[in-house]
C-alpha cells in the first residue's frame, strides 16, 4: 500500500515540480511586466503544491528521504509526470495553451482529491485548489483573449493547440497503481473527470474560436517514466547543484 | 487601432472589512478583468477577503489642487498630465 | 482669476517642501523638479526589472525547492516594484511604454550593478545582502521624499525589501559555515561583488552637480558619499561576522572619526559600465528587448479582444 501511495504522490508532485520550472523560464521575458508577475506567481504555487507532494511522498517511503532528495536526484526514468507539462514553452500563446489544458484538468482532480479517505492529500487538495482557480481562470482568458484577438494570435495558439492536443489523454492515464487507491477511496477515478473536462475545455475553445484538432492521435508514457527529450535537459539544470555539489546543505 | 499600449487603469483597495478602499497605485491592462486579476497579483499577493477597485485613469475626475491661486483656469481635470489620456487621430507622429 | 508669475510659485513650492507638504501629481512644480523626477523614478524602476535577469538566471538551477521558492519570490518583488515605480513616474505624465524604449535604445540608464554576471549560487546570496543592502540604504531615506507617489512608492518597497537583504545574508551566512568549496564560494562571490556595489552609490560628491538641487528639493536626502560611507559602516561588521573578508586591502577602520576608511573605487570601470561597456549590459538590454517585440502580438490580441467585446456591449 505504502509503495502504491508513494509512486502515486509523486505523479502529482512530478507535475507541479516541471510545469512550475518551465513557468519560470519566463521570468523577466514576459509580453508585459503585469504577466511576468502573473506567471511568477503561478510557478511560485506549483512549486509550493510540489514540496508540500514530495513532503508527504518522504514521509510515505519512510526511507528518511526528504522533499528535496526526490525532487533533485531522481534519474529521469523516476520522474513521473505527464508528457504535457515538460513540453518548451514556446511562444506566450503555447504556455498559456499548455497551462490551460493542465488547469482545466486540475481544477476537475482537486474537486475530487478533496473526497479522497486520506486526510493529507484531502488537505494538500483544500490549499492547491484554491490556487488552480486562479491559474484555470488566468489561463482560460488568455486562450480566449488570444483565440479570439487578431489573427496572428489566433494562428499561433491554434497552432498551440493542434501541437499540444497529442498530450491530452494522458491526463487521464491510470493503471493497477491508481486502481488500487480508487479501491480504498484515496484516488480519484480519472475517467469520471473526462467528460467535465471535455466540456469545459470544448466551451472555452469556442468561445475562442479555436478548433479542436482533427487528429486524435495520442502520446504517453511519462506516467512511466518514459519522457521527451525535454524532460533529460530540464533535470540538468535542475539537479546541477546538487550533482555537482553532493552532500551539502544549501 | 490595436498597436496602442494598454490604457492606464487606477488600483483602489480595501485591505480589511470595516476599512475605506485605498488608492494604491495604477497598473497596465487591456480590460477590466484583466485589470482586475493584475491588481490582485501586484497589490495583494492573492490574500483573501480583500475588495479591489479598479477604474481606468482617463475616467477619474480631480479637483483643482488646494491652492487657491492656481496659475491655470480653474477647472475639474484629469488625474495627471498624462499624454495616453489625451486621444491623438491615428496618422500623427512623434506624439 | 488670479495670475501668479513664475517666481512667485517656485517660491510658495520651495515653502512647501522645506515644510515637508508633499507635493501631489496635480500641483504645480517646476519643470526641472518634473524632469529629474521622471528621470530618477524611471531610472529606479528600470533598475528593478532588469535586475530580474541576473537573479532569474539561477532559478532553474537554485539547489534545493526552499531557495527555489524564495528565489521565485524575490524575483517577483522586483517585478512589482518596478510596477509601483512606473506607475509613479506615470503620475507626472511621463508614459511607461516611452520611458521603456528610452531604456532599450540607451538613452535611459539604470542600476550599474545589474550589468555583472552572477556565476555561481553564492551570488544570489551576494546579491541580496550587498546590492539589496545598499538599495534599502539608498530607498529608506526616499520614504520621506517630496513627491507623494514616489514616497509612497518607497514605503511599499521598503516593507518588501528587508526580507530580500535578509535571505542574501542567510545564504552567504550558510555558505561562509558549510563546506570548503561552499565557503570560498562565498567568498568568491564577495569578491567580485563588493566594489559594483559600491559603485552603486554613483560618483563622488565633487563629480555629482545635481546633487545639491536635488537636496533642496527633498527627492535626494543624502549625498552619494554619504549613503557609501554609511554602506560601508554597516557591511563590514556583517562580513565579519560570517568569517568572509572584504577584498580591499585599505579598508581599515578609523577610531577618531569612527568610520572605515577604504580604497579607491576604479572609476574608470565605473564610467564605462554606466556608458554602456559592462559586461551584460548589451545582454541584459538585449534580453528586455527581445520580450518586448516577441510580447508585441499578444498585447495587439489583448486589445484587439478588448475592441471586439466592447463593440458587443455596446451594440
Amino acid at each position: 500500500m505504502s509503495a502504491t501511495l508513494f509512486e502515486y504522490v509523486l505523479r502529482i508532485g512530478d507535475d507541479s515540480l516541471i510545469l512550475g520550472h518551465r513557468l519560470s523560464e519566463w521570468c523577466g521575458r514576459g509580453p508585459i511586466l503585469e504577466e511576468d508577475i502573473a506567471m511568477t506567481n503561478i510557478a511560485l504555487d506549483l512549486v509550493g503544491q510540489a514540496t508540500n507532494l514530495y513532503d508527504y511522498a518522504a514521509e510515505i517511503e519512510g526511507k528518511g528521504r526528504n522533499a528535496d532528495q526526490l525532487a533533485f536526484l531522481r534519474f529521469d526514468r523516476e520522474y513521473k509526470n505527464l508528457l504535457l507539462v515538460e513540453q518548451p514553452n514556446g511562444d506566450f500563446g503555447m504556455t498559456m495553451m499548455r497551462q490551460f489544458l493542465f488547469d482545466a484538468f486540475r481544477k476537475l482532480f482537486f474537486e475530487s482529491l478533496e473526497q479522497s479517505s486520506d486526510h493529507q492529500l484531502r488537505a494538500i487538495a483544500s490549499k492547491s485548489l484554491k490556487e488552480t482557480k486562479y491559474h484555470l481562470r488566468h489561463s482560460s482568458e488568455w486562450v480566449i483573449r488570444l483565440g479570439d484577438g487578431t489573427e496572428e494570435s489566433k494562428i499561433r495558439v491554434q497552432e498551440a493547440l493542434d501541437t499540444l492536443w497529442r498530450y491530452t489523454n494522458e491526463l487521464f492515464y491510470q493503471d493497477d497503481i491508481d486502481q488500487e487507491l480508487i479501491q480504498n477511496g484515496i484516488a480519484p477515478d480519472l475517467n469520471h473527470l473526462r467528460k467535465d473536462w471535455e466540456n469545459l475545455v470544448s466551451n472555452v475553445l469556442n468561445e475562442a474560436t479555436l478548433e479542436i484538432p482533427n487528429n486524435n492521435w495520442q502520446h504517453q508514457g511519462g506516467r512511466k517514466g518514459f519522457h521527451s527529450e525535454h524532460l533529460g535537459k530540464i533535470l540538468a539544470e535542475l539537479q546541477y547543484m546538487q550533482r555537482a555539489y553532493p552532500n551539502m546543505e544549501w | 487601432m490595436s498597436k496602442k499600449e494598454w490604457p492606464l487603469w487606477e488600483v483602489f483597495i480595501r485591505s480589511k472589512a470595516g476599512l475605506n478602499h485605498k488608492h494604491v497605485g495604477s497598473l497596465r491592462a487591456a480590460d477590466a478583468t484583466m485589470a482586475i486579476e493584475n491588481a490582485r497579483d501586484v497589490y495583494t499577493r492573492r490574500s483573501e477577503g480583500i475588495s479591489i477597485w479598479v477604474v481606468p485613469s482617463n475616467q477619474v475626475t480631480a479637483s483643482d489642487p488646494s491652492d487657491a491661486d492656481a496659475f491655470y483656469e480653474p477647472a475639474h481635470s484629469k488625474v495627471y498630465r498624462h499624454p495616453t489620456f489625451y486621444d491623438v487621430p491615428d496618422g500623427i507622429s512623434h506624439m | 482669476m488670479e495670475h501668479r508669475n513664475i517666481d512667485e510659485l517656485e517660491r510658495l513650492f520651495q515653502e512647501k517642501i522645506d515644510k515637508d507638504i508633499k507635493i501631489e501629481p496635480n500641483d504645480w512644480m517646476p519643470e526641472d523638479y518634473r524632469q529629474t523626477l521622471i528621470r530618477q523614478i524611471s531610472q529606479h524602476a528600470h533598475s528593478e526589472i532588469v535586475g530580474m535577469l541576473p537573479e532569474g538566471n539561477w532559478i532553474t538551477r537554485a539547489p534545493n525547492l526552499r531557495r527555489k521558492a524564495v528565489l521565485l519570490a524575490k524575483v517577483q518583488d522586483e517585478a512589482g516594484h518596478g510596477l509601483y515605480l512606473y506607475s509613479a513616474a506615470e503620475t507626472l505624465g511621463a508614459d511607461r511604454e516611452a520611458t521603456i524604449d528610452d531604456l532599450h535604445s540607451g538613452k535611459a540608464k539604470y542600476s550599474s550593478i545589474f550589468n555583472y554576471p552572477t556565476l555561481t549560487w553564492a551570488d544570489m546570496g551576494a546579491i541580496g545582502w550587498l546590492v539589496d543592502g545598499a538599495a534599502i540604504m539608498n530607498q529608506v531615506p526616499l520614504c520621506r521624499c517630496s513627491y507623494g507617489p514616489y514616497a509612497r512608492a518607497m514605503v511599499r518597497v521598503c516593507k518588501e525589501e528587508s526580507f530580500h537583504q535578509r535571505q542574501g545574508f542567510e545564504i552567504m551566512a550558510h555558505l561562509a559555515k558549510g563546506t570548503a568549496e561552499q565557503k570560498e564560494m562565498a567568498q568568491d562571490a564577495l569578491n567580485r561583488f563588493w566594489w559594483p556595489a559600491l559603485m552603486m552609490f554613483g560618483p563622488n560628491d565633487a563629480e555629482s552637480p545635481h546633487t545639491a538641487q536635488s537636496m533642496k528639493w527633498k527627492i535626494k536626502r543624502h549625498t552619494n558619499d554619504e549613503l557609501r560611507q554609511q554602506f560601508v559602516d554597516v557591511t563590514v561588521p556583517q562580513a565579519e561576522l560570517i568569517g568572509l573578508t572584504i577584498p580591499d586591502k585599505d579598508l581599515k577602520f578609523n577610531e577618531k572619526t569612527g568610520h572605515y576608511e577604504f580604497g579607491e573605487i576604479n572609476w574608470d570601470e565605473f564610467w564605462e559600465v554606466v556608458k554602456g561597456n559592462g559586461p551584460c549590459n548589451k545582454d541584459r538590454i538585449d534580453v528586455r528587448r527581445k520580450a518586448k517585440e516577441d510580447g508585441e502580438w499578444v498585447r495587439e490580441a489583448a486589445n484587439a479582444f478588448a475592441e471586439k467585446r466592447a463593440r458587443k456591449l455596446s451594440a
